[in-house]
């Protein structure tokens, strides 16, 4: 009978909790104005756009920051949201071939540059190849990842396969790069030049010679399938200029190219 | 019964709500990766690594928790002692912490700057992108399951064994191992399926604490996450896998369970 009953109580209780939240999807007046836009972002894009939606006019976006790769996946999979912002311009581009994005817009770029803690000894590529210095990368499918190979891809097959031999993980996103380096667990990693600044004086920047840089250029598309199209698209044209342009050019993000 | 039938209803209802929450997902994912796709993905390198080092690694986490974790039980099952339950609390603690929060706490202890890792590296010890960072994670993550279930299964052995074995001469070291360890057998057993089930999952804590590099630190959840993103299909494949070993895993420790079971009681 106890146990009878404590089952008919936790049947209740879950009960009560379907009821609670199909109220929770409910809420707000009739009009979709309350319900705040929704941004997919690339990791390394997560403290610039903190900022941009302090001033958003149709209030504070939400965002979900994760690999690029990882975010379009979740589209593909029937994930909608608002905005798609991705760190290179062929993830949006696929998705508007499969008809599941508008036309991306190119709205910033950013530099991969080598990144070291605050302290390292590490001053240059070159120290990377002496032994013992752990390095960690994004994963080949995350664009971070990919910059990084194609820079690696550019000194040449040998001293390629000698930093690649110093990888000792491939992370996710850029940000578990950047987490590594901050914990003191990693010596160096490939990020963004705005995750340097990000990190707030505990990570130092090596720049690349200009032979090796990849044109790390973002681009953003608005979703199609969204019931608010025109505040997502004026949320894409504000990264481009006014105020998202400049937040992230304070960010350590670069004008759009020409 | 007639008075009770409504409410066998709605318990019946229950049940079939939580059956199908909970197998569907797993339905989803066997009718999302056919036969061809299973064996494509056990053919490929990269997720074989995976498999063969998320077997080495759980089997290895699972020696260091039986072998520490059944002595540590047995203390807290038979030893009455001042601070017993903070102690239980304790080492339970780590089943409500997040992977993340609990990778993060590895890399804060025994990380190159944590608190014991200047004393690791003197030792000459090195765990973060290491294998064995992964075993740390995987025993910090899954001890608790097997602990506690081991706790109440020496727990629940009748005393009058124990004090039968050591009135008729036998150590409690002889007593442990012929008489507690038999007799909680299948407590043992369970925890042992839970704290691998569990291992095998590991996810948050290996990629914070290890990292993920093919063959020395990616599990096959890290695997299967990398996936995700380049081929749902393999990603599919190899969960699919993942689940059939794991489901296998707990069905045999229940037949083992089961049998070892009812013997004892006949005893």
């Amino acid at each position: 009978m106890r146990r009878g009953r404590s089952l008919l109580a936790g049947v209740c209780t879950l009960a009560a909790l379907a009821l609670a939240a199909a109220g929770c999807g409910r809420q707000g007046p009739a009009g979709s104005d309350e319900e705040p836009l929704t941004v997919s972002a690339a990791a390394s894009l997560a403290e610039a756009f903190g900022r941009y939606d302090e001033g958003f006019e149709g209030g504070s976006p939400r965002f979900s920051f994760a690999g690029s790769d990882e975010l379009a996946a979740q589209i593909r999979q029937g994930a909608r949201p608002d905005v798609y912002a991705a760190a290179n311009a062929k993830l949006p581009g696929a998705l508007h071939r499969e008809g599941l994005v508008e036309r991306p817009v190119t709205f910033t770029t950013n530099a991969l540059v080598l990144a070291v803690p605050a302290d390292s000894e590490i001053g240059a590529l070159s120290d990377l190849e002496r032994r013992g210095a752990d390095l960690v990368v994004g994963s080949p499918s995350v664009p971070v990842g990919s910059y990084t190979r194609a820079v690696l891809s550019r000194l040449g097959a040998q001293r390629a396969g000698r930093i690649l031999a110093r990888v000792r993980s491939q992370e996710p996103d850029v940000k578990g790069v950047v987490a590594k380096l901050v914990a003191g667990a990693a010596d160096a990693g490939f990020v963004y030049r705005s995750d340097v600044v990000a990190a707030g004086g505990r990570l130092r920047a090596l720049v690349l010679p200009e032979r090796l840089r990849p044109q790390a250029a973002y681009a953003a598309a608005v979703v199609r399938g969204g019931d608010r199209p025109e505040l997502a698209r004026r949320f894409v044209a504000g990264l481009r200029s006014g105020r998202g342009a400049r937040i992230l050019r304070a960010a350590g993000f670069g004008p759009p190219p020409r | 019964m007639r008075v009770v039938r409504p409410f066998g209803a709605l318990v019946t209802l229950a049940l079939a709500l939580a059956l199908c929450f909970l197998t569907l997902p797993v339905v989803a994912i066997f009718a999302g990766a056919g036969p061809r796709e299973l064996v494509a993905s056990l053919g490929d390198p990269g997720a074989l690594d995976a498999l063969s080092l998320s077997l080495k690694a759980t089997l290895a986490a699972l020696a260091v928790i039986v072998v520490v974790g059944a002595p540590a039980a047995y203390v807290l099952a038979t030893r009455s002692f001042r601070g017993r339950s903070a102690v239980i609390t304790l080492v339970e603690l780590p089943l409500v912490l997040p992977p993340a929060v609990a990778g993060i706490a590895l890399l804060a202890a025994l990380g190159p700057q944590g608190l014991l890792g200047g004393w690791l590296e003197d030792a000459g010890v090195r765990l973060v992108f290491e294998t064995a960072g992964v075993i740390v994670a995987l025993v910090f993550v899954a001890a608790p399951f097997f602990l506690s279930q081991a706790q109440a299964a020496f727990s629940a052995v009748d005393r009058t064994w124990l004090e039968a074995s050591r009135t008729l001469g036998a150590s409690e070291a002889r007593t442990f191992l012929s008489v507690m360890v038999p007799s909680a057998l299948p407590g043992l057993l369970s925890g042992l399926a839970l704290a691998w089930g569990r291992a095998l999952g590991e996810f948050g804590a290996t990629l914070i604490f290890a990292g993920s590099l093919s063959g020395v630190t990616q599990t096959t959840p890290l695997a299967i996450y990398e996936l995700f993103a380049t081929d749902l299909t393999a990603a599919l494949a190899l969960s699919a896998v993942l689940v059939a070993i794991s489901g296998a895993l707990l069905l045999s420790v229940k037949l083992v369970g089961g049998r070892v079971a009812p013997g004892l009681l006949a005893r």
